[in-house]
């Protein structure tokens, strides 16, 4: 590794000073004069057709300024997912229907002067109601009989929409049915995962407006303001180019604004009233309107030999996208190709069901269907390993993928469709293992008795991987230009989510260009002034956004060394630029600076530059997560006093930074684990929508993390970068639940393992 | 309704706030350009919203402009010197305790209220003090480390002395 000044220092973030002093920086954080405030008319119950609709009463009231229902907006049927076009989920959604599928989707949207008309315009809204039978168990989702929830002859692209099957996913590699048949033990267990919700701080929210030359301007807390541009011209049948999107800070989004949310029925509102209009979530709106993690029941058998060689796995998953197909397949699809290849099994096989519920809409989340197919997976390893008598990471250092291999399920799998084979250039899986195990205490803690107290410990592992960017599908452009101070602007389309990506692209631009890294300037996510970019998921900003911004960087230093050689009469290609200046062979040099002015003044020269950036493969990031736990035996509740990450990101760009991610994933990992769900009752509605009933995890509930970064060399990322954001989450559950088992001797496979789960558990131990 | 005119400081500055009766401290404080005070669930359970009201921290969504009459208030906008950062703010940026920036304005307000509190805290009294703040972001470990640096950073006597904490908390 050569020397660098950068890339891999912990620099603080580049727009932290605004963050840590509360000034404007979020899309609330702005004064419009007649700003008017939209709310959103939500379902009272989970399936009913509208039979009438009568908004006078609405309208009548004074400071009301627009209503709208599904009368007044066009009917294009679209998919709310952020994705590539043409995108891989359904289109079975309307801005507004005559038909609403879950409690609290869209009946009518009111624009007024203030909050309280627009609520008191909301309780003006009669609406008669058609009620329907609701589809609320995804066991039963498929049954003969069963409600259609969506008989809409307009949708697309849904699988059977009579079976309210949105979508399945059956790919087979080798045959593991003969792969059983060499099987010495084989193993099937189910698993179920919750609904679980991103909960991000800042609720989803949106500012439209039209400028002075009429075009739309949307300011919107976004992962995706390029998909979002294209959705709502298509959604409101306007042109891409009459509208302007613009996402200041995020204040959270974990994939819960990888979605187009409310901007196509903000930007409605605002079209028909010329005013400023602003939607903004209420806590409760967000956990009945949002979105959330896909719910799984799991089955899986797995096939081993004596030696502990595994020869085959079977997975079969049924999950529920809700009311609406956002990144119904792709997430489902992931929970196949991310996780069944850690393991070299020849012999692999992918079933997969998705149905509609009429219950609160899926989509992407954080790990993107691997957090719940790694529960399962790395639940049943251990139960495996513990059945030979194998110590689990000896068991999986033995099974599990390394360099140089080829995956090639994931290419089956692909992203909605047929993908790309998955090749494995770097691989620090084993360190990691190594590493974890030394830091939590593995060899003293596993076999340590477990004491017949009422205070049980336990220690846990399991093994995860992601990917890095969506192999072939996701690109980003970047753009540069010099300024005559020898510093530079760097526009990205990339979308910093409060991830830290703007720093990690200006430390990419700074260490390529040789400039320190107040000298970058960033600028990004606005489609007016950037270039595009897919948006921040998939794990793809580093390797991504960070390649095109490494691309544009180079060919603006080669720009800057043509106009240098002129300075200092040399070759180019004999020029090096470091610390600001750019140096000759013989050691004389210039400054940035003077290279700018003599560009600017004498050569009457802007030196910028542009690239964009794909990667044909997802390099992935691998993570050993090991877990102590404390079982209260009395009470039932599960503490964990430490958890260990060890990670392989590829190079930390930002170690600093790195780490942050990693602990906030945890942070999300364990309150799967042990606490959150979003829970329905028996007409759909969500029982616990505020965070004293849906509880995330405080600073006071947090254990002692230990994050180790192993850093691994990866030939398609920019500077040796992979992925960090994703791939933690994927390993608390299995660990926590692992360590469990060690405790106590219990398998917990069903999310969260909750105090009364435990304490049944427990006592049906007791009894037999 | 009839307005109500409250008397405030407000970051060290006598202010005159015109308002309604059922009008949020929250709302108020956002509509005088105090955009540092953020808004998460308007229920209290959050803490984005937190401000400190005669040095204490509280909710601004769970208290009316008009109960903040004759009070002094301090908000994230008041905690800098000028362009010299407190601390807190420094080693929050230090130690990468910063992520999307949304609860970090409550999460420097209740650490400066603990280290006048309690100059020399342990990890678990600013974790307490951390607690009513929800953070979906850092897992709090770099801003529980920035705030004990700062703490350790921070010479033996400090000027104000300690305040005595409520009893209730």
């Amino acid at each position: 590794m050569s020397e660098r000044n950068v890339v891999g220092r912990r620099v603080r973030k580049v727009d932290g000073v605004k963050l840590v002093t509360g000034k404007t920086a979020f899309t609330d954080d702005i004064e419009l004069p007649g700003l008017l405030i939209g709310k959103i008319l939500g379902s009272p119950h989970a399936h009913a057709r509208i039979r009438r609709i009568d908004t006078r009463r609405a309208k009548a009231l004074h400071g009301v300024h627009a209503v709208l229902t599904y009368k007044d907006v066009p009917r294009v049927p679209h998919t709310t997912a952020g994705q590539a076009w043409p995108e891989p989920s359904p289109y079975d959604t309307y801005m507004l229907d005559s038909k609403v599928r879950f409690v609290g989707d869209r009946v009518a949207a009111v624009a007024a002067e203030t909050r309280a008309i627009a609520e008191e315009a909301l309780r003006r809204i009669d609406v008669d109601y058609e009620i329907l039978p609701a589809v609320l168990d995804m066991e039963h989702a498929m049954d003969p009989g069963v409600a259609v929830i969506h008989d809409e002859p307009d949708s697309t692209h849904i699988l059977d929409p009579k079976r309210n099957l949105a979508g399945d996913i059956h790919k087979e590699l080798g045959s593991v049915a003969e792969g059983f048949k060499q099987a010495d033990l084989i193993l099937e267990r189910e698993y179920r995962t919750p609904r679980q919700q991103h909960a991000m701080i800042e609720p989803h929210i949106v500012i439209c407006w039209l400028d002075a030359d009429d075009r739309l301007i949307i300011r919107t807390s976004t992962q995706i303001p390029f998909h979002v541009r294209r959705q709502v011209a298509m959604i409101l049948q306007i042109p891409v180019s009459r509208i302007r999107v613009i996402k200041p800070r995020i204040g959270g989004g974990f994939g819960g604004k990888q979605e187009m949310v409310i901007e196509d029925i903000c930007a409605a509102l605002a079209l028909a009233t010329r005013r400023p209009v602003k939607i903004e979530y209420t806590r409760a709106e967000e956990f009945h309107m949002a979105r959330t993690r896909h719910p799984q029941r799991l089955r899986l058998k797995m096939g081993v030999t004596k030696d502990g060689t595994m020869v085959a796995h079977h997975m079969k998953v049924l999950a529920a996208t809700g009311a609406y197909g956002s990144h119904a397949t792709t997430v489902q699809g992931n929970t196949g190709s991310k996780v069944l290849p850690l393991y070299r099994a020849p012999n692999l096989k992918f079933d997969c069901d998705i149905v509609y519920l009429n219950a609160p809409q899926a989509g992407a989340f954080r790990g993107y269907g691997c957090p719940q197919g790694f529960f399962a997976q790395e639940s049943l390893v251990d139960e495996i390993a513990h059945e030979l008598k194998m110590d689990p990471i000896e068991f999986r250092l033995k099974n599990a993928i390394r360099q140089g291999d080829t995956d090639l399920l994931s290419a089956e799998l692909g992203e909605g469709k047929k993908g790309l084979p998955r090749i494995i250039r770097s691989c620090g899986l084993p360190e990691c293992l190594s590493k974890g195990a030394a830091a939590i205490g593995w060899k003293e803690k596993r076999d340590a008795p477990r004491g017949t107290g009422r205070l049980r410990r336990g220690v846990g592992v399991a093994c995860t991987m992601q990917g890095s960017g969506i192999a072939g599908v996701d690109f980003a452009g970047a753009f540069l230009k010099i300024n005559e101070d020898g510093s530079f602007n760097l526009h990205v389309g990339a979308t910093d989510l409060g991830t830290g990506s703007d720093t990690v692209l200006a430390q990419i631009a700074a260490e390529t260009l040789g400039v320190s890294l107040d000298k970058i300037l960033i600028y990004s996510s606005d489609t007016d002034f950037t270039p595009f970019d897919v948006g921040a998921y998939a794990s793809s900003t580093t390797i991504i956004s960070g390649g095109a911004v490494k691309k544009a960087a180079e060919k603006t230093r080669d720009q800057v060394c043509c106009f240098a050689a002129k300075m200092l009469e040399a070759a180019p290609e004999e020029l090096t630029c470091k610390d600001d200046r750019v140096f000759g062979p013989s050691g004389k040099s210039v400054t940035m600076s003077e290279v700018a002015m003599f560009a600017f003044y004498r050569e009457k020269t802007q030196l910028m530059e542009g690239a964009s950036h794909f990667n044909t493969d997802s390099p992935p990031p691998f993570c050993a997560t090991f877990a102590e736990v404390e079982v209260d035996t009395e009470t039932g509740q599960v503490r964990v006093p430490h958890l260990v990450t060890a990670v392989d990101l590829g190079v930390a760009i930002n170690p600093m930074q790195a780490e942050g991610q990693v602990e906030g994933a945890v942070a999300q990992g364990l309150g799967y684990t042990l606490a959150e769900e979003l829970v329905l009752d028996g007409q759909g509605r969500v029982a616990n929508a505020n965070f004293c009933d849906y509880k995330i995890f405080g600073a006071k509930d947090m254990p002692k993390l230990t994050t180790i970064l192993v850093e691994t060399e990866e030939p398609l990322g920019p500077y040796g970068a992979k992925s960090i954001a994703e791939v933690p989450i994927n390993g608390v559950a299995p660990a926590v639940a692992n360590a469990v088992f060690n405790a106590i001797g219990i398998r917990f496979r069903k999310l969260p393992i909750r105090p009364d789960a435990v304490l049944a558990a427990l006592h049906a131990q007791g009894a037999k | 309704m009839s307005d109500l005119i409250v008397h405030v400081t407000v970051n060290g500055e006598a202010r005159r706030w015109r308002v309604e009766p059922g009008d949020l401290l929250l709302d108020v404080l956002r509509r005088e350009g105090l955009w540092g005070v953020k808004r998460g669930c308007e229920t209290g359970e959050c803490g984005a919203c937190a401000v400190l009201l005669d040095g204490e921290p509280i909710n601004s969504c769970l208290m009316f402009a008009a109960q903040a009459d004759g009070r002094e208030l301090l908000t994230i906008e008041g905690v800098a010197d000028g362009e010299k950062l407190h601390p807190v703010q420094e080693a929050f940026l230090d130690h990468g305790a910063v992520q999307c920036g949304y609860c970090t304005p409550a999460m420097v307000l209740c650490a400066k209220e603990l280290l006048e509190r309690s100059p020399k805290p342990t990890e678990a009294e600013v974790r307490e003090a951390l607690s009513g703040v929800l953070c979906r972001c850092t897992g709090y470990k770099k801003p529980v480390e920035a705030i004990l640096a700062a703490a350790a950073a921070a010479p033996k006597t400090r000027g104000k002395t300690a305040r005595r904490r409520r009893a209730a908390r």
